[in-house]
């Protein structure tokens, strides 16, 4: 693209050479540059000094020291890590919460678009959207809170299980078995409203006329679901999934932090939780910057790997 | 389960249609109850009577007898206004510094025929799927002298990515004619940018407003890893310190503490969480616009 540009000026002007031509053109845009300087310092500051940082991961980085006097030690903190006890609690806990929270949360906004589209009173359905958009607004810190109080002892939700389904009424939190299920369920709470805009919105995309004529077909409301509506957010509906599938491996660690105890860690712990505690709490900064880039790298393949299934699925890409 | 539709040319519902809307209703309304109800579960809570509360459990449909004590010692509380205070100032401060540097990016991507553009864009696209991670992250702001610094939480996400790339694409979308007259006018980049771009694309800036300052606003982490000083700390890790960690020691707890002990949590949360939920329904058209733009790409 760049070339025929430069051939298409070099039409024009003959006698300038290409790096003339780029010059004048660097010269022209100068205050363009002087606008996006302040956006790379940030970029380079705040994101690619760090990724320089990263070299620690192959150190016994001491802070006083500095990344330029620390020791270096290869992939030692690799292998620690690998071989460490905790390697496959950590691998299977990030692995099966996301991949609950994926099975049982993707489809969850999805459903209720249909839903939602299927209604045929306006104001019915603004209702349902106004409501169910809200727990979105509630924060992290606040929704942890709720979750901590309902599942306690007392807490209704326990308290519930209690009557109707013989729990024994200990805290639920307190148990490891549960923690995945909390996790999850807590997460469709706060976002199957939120996440179902996506889909409102390719559903309002759909042409009115194939619905019509399937009418004139004798389809009835099921069968145009079938036959128009789900085909029609298909693509919608793969793209989303596809980038999902991408983030496999990243569970967050605020949510986890907030809701996890000690008692609990052999469910609840997972890798960016684990990285948390060992390199913020516990100064332990080149082991866990080790485990934080091992989670990087296969979060990167992942999400390079998505992308180009993707292109050859759909023909969409994030690039 | 729909039954063939008698006559085509009109629209009525089969048996089976109209089974499925009533149900249909039922679990959407079901739903809606499961929304709200938590949120209800907390507003009785804060207003009951810390001694009912002691001995209650399970779920609750209306106060159990009626104190504002809880109230009282949440407002009494200085560390919920400190809080308060601070958070405001971040998510002003903050999604002002957002906003300037997430335009000056877009505008930069959105020109076309400037060298070097392709560079740019691909070194920051990359930072959206590659990142050093926590640790070197958390070492990078030692070493910039940002730690225990109110900057921290105001420079740290000055841009996000995915937020910069909305931006441009609404900036790419308005017609280069406007930029060219404006040109020919011997307008330079900025007076183009601020007197032509900006206000083109408020709308989009709109969004941007609403999602950077609710980021701030749920922030917590950044300040509990960054911050040492408990004047700086926003709401949010106040929030954590009362809420999670149980710590009511700043709530001035004395001889009266047993009176709102079971109640103050409650009162807290409504506390932090009304102004959001009653400032959202009227800009919930502009989040949901956002979503649109969003879902655009990706």
């Amino acid at each position: 693209m760049k070339k025929a540009k430069q051939n298409d000026s070099a039409a024009i002007v003959p006698t300038m050479s290409n790096w003339e031509l780029t010059k004048r053109r660097i010269w022209r845009n100068k205050e363009l540059y002087l606008i996006i300087l302040p956006v790379l310092v940030y970029y380079i500051l705040f994101h690619y000094k760090p990724m320089y940082g990263l070299i620690i991961a192959f150190q016994d980085y001491s802070p006083r020291r500095g990344i330029w006097g620390s020791d270096w030690v290869g992939l030692q903190n690799f292998k620690d890590f690998f071989g460490g006890i905790y390697f496959w609690r950590l691998l299977r806990n990030t692995l099966s919460i996301s991949l609950v929270t994926l099975v049982v949360g993707f489809p969850a906004p999805i459903i209720l678009a249909l839903l939602v589209n299927e209604l045929r009173s306006k104001l019915f359905s603004r209702i349902t959207q106004t409501i169910t958009y809200m727990p979105h607004f509630v924060s992290m810190v606040v929704l942890c809170a709720m979750i901590r109080e309902f599942v306690a002892e007392d807490g209704f939700i326990t308290q519930f299980l209690v009557k109707f389904f013989g729990y024994d009424g200990k805290n639920l939190l307190s148990r490891g078995a549960y923690f995945t299920p909390i996790y999850a369920i807590s997460n469709i709470w706060q976002g199957v409203g939120w996440g179902s805009i996506v889909y409102l919105a390719a559903l309002t995309g759909i042409d009115m006329e194939l619905y019509e004529a399937a009418r004139v077909d004798g389809a009835g409301r099921w069968k145009q679901t079938i036959h128009i509506t789900i085909p029609s957010i298909a693509p919608t509906i793969i793209v989303m999934l596809i980038m999902r599938m991408g983030q496999i491996m990243s569970v967050g660690h605020e949510k986890i932090i907030l809701l996890y105890n000690e008692g609990i860690y052999d469910k609840a712990d997972v890798i960016s939780t684990y990285v948390y505690r060992m390199g913020i709490v516990n100064r332990q900064y080149s082991f866990s910057a080790a485990v934080g880039m091992f989670n990087s790298v296969v979060n990167f393949i992942l999400v390079i790997a998505a992308n180009q299934i993707s292109k050859k699925v759909s023909e969409t890409s994030l690039w | 389960m729909a039954r063939r539709v008698k006559n085509p040319n009109k629209i009525k519902r089969s048996r089976g249609e109209e089974i499925f809307n009533v149900f249909n209703i039922i679990f959407l309304s079901l739903l809606m109850l499961a929304c709200l109800y938590p949120f209800w579960y907390v507003i009785c809570a804060s207003f009951s009577k810390s001694s009912l509360m002691m001995g209650h459990s399970g779920a609750l449909f209306k106060p159990l007898g009626f104190s504002l004590a809880a109230y009282k010692k949440v407002f009494e509380n200085r560390s919920i206004w400190i809080g308060y205070g601070n958070t405001i100032f971040y998510v002003v401060a903050g999604t002002a510094l957002n906003i300037f540097m997430t335009v000056l990016g877009a505008y930069f991507l959105s020109r076309k025929n400037v060298p070097g553009r392709t560079p740019i864009m691909l070194m920051i696209m990359f930072t959206m799927y590659f990142s050093g991670g926590m640790i070197p992250g958390f070492l990078n702001i030692q070493s910039l002298g940002l730690y225990d610094n109110r900057l921290v939480l105001i420079v740290t996400g000055a841009i996000s990515t995915f937020n910069l790339i909305i931006m441009r694409t609404a900036m790419a979308s308005i017609d280069a004619c406007m930029e060219e007259s404006a040109r020919l006018d011997g307008a330079n980049h900025f007076t183009i940018l601020f007197k032509i771009m900006l206000p083109l694309t408020k709308a989009t800036v709109a969004v941007l407003v609403l999602y950077y300052g609710v980021a701030h606003w749920n922030s917590w982490f950044n300040a509990m890893i960054y911050l040492e000083d408990k004047m700086k700390e926003p709401l949010q890790l106040v929030l954590r310190q009362i809420l999670i960690i149980n710590d009511l020691s700043d709530m001035g707890m004395g001889e009266d503490s047993e009176m709102v002990s079971e109640t103050i949590k409650h009162a807290t949360i409504i506390v932090s969480t009304v102004p959001i939920l009653a400032l959202y329904p009227f800009l919930q058209k502009y989040f949901v616009k956002g979503m649109m733009v969003g879902a655009v790409k990706g």
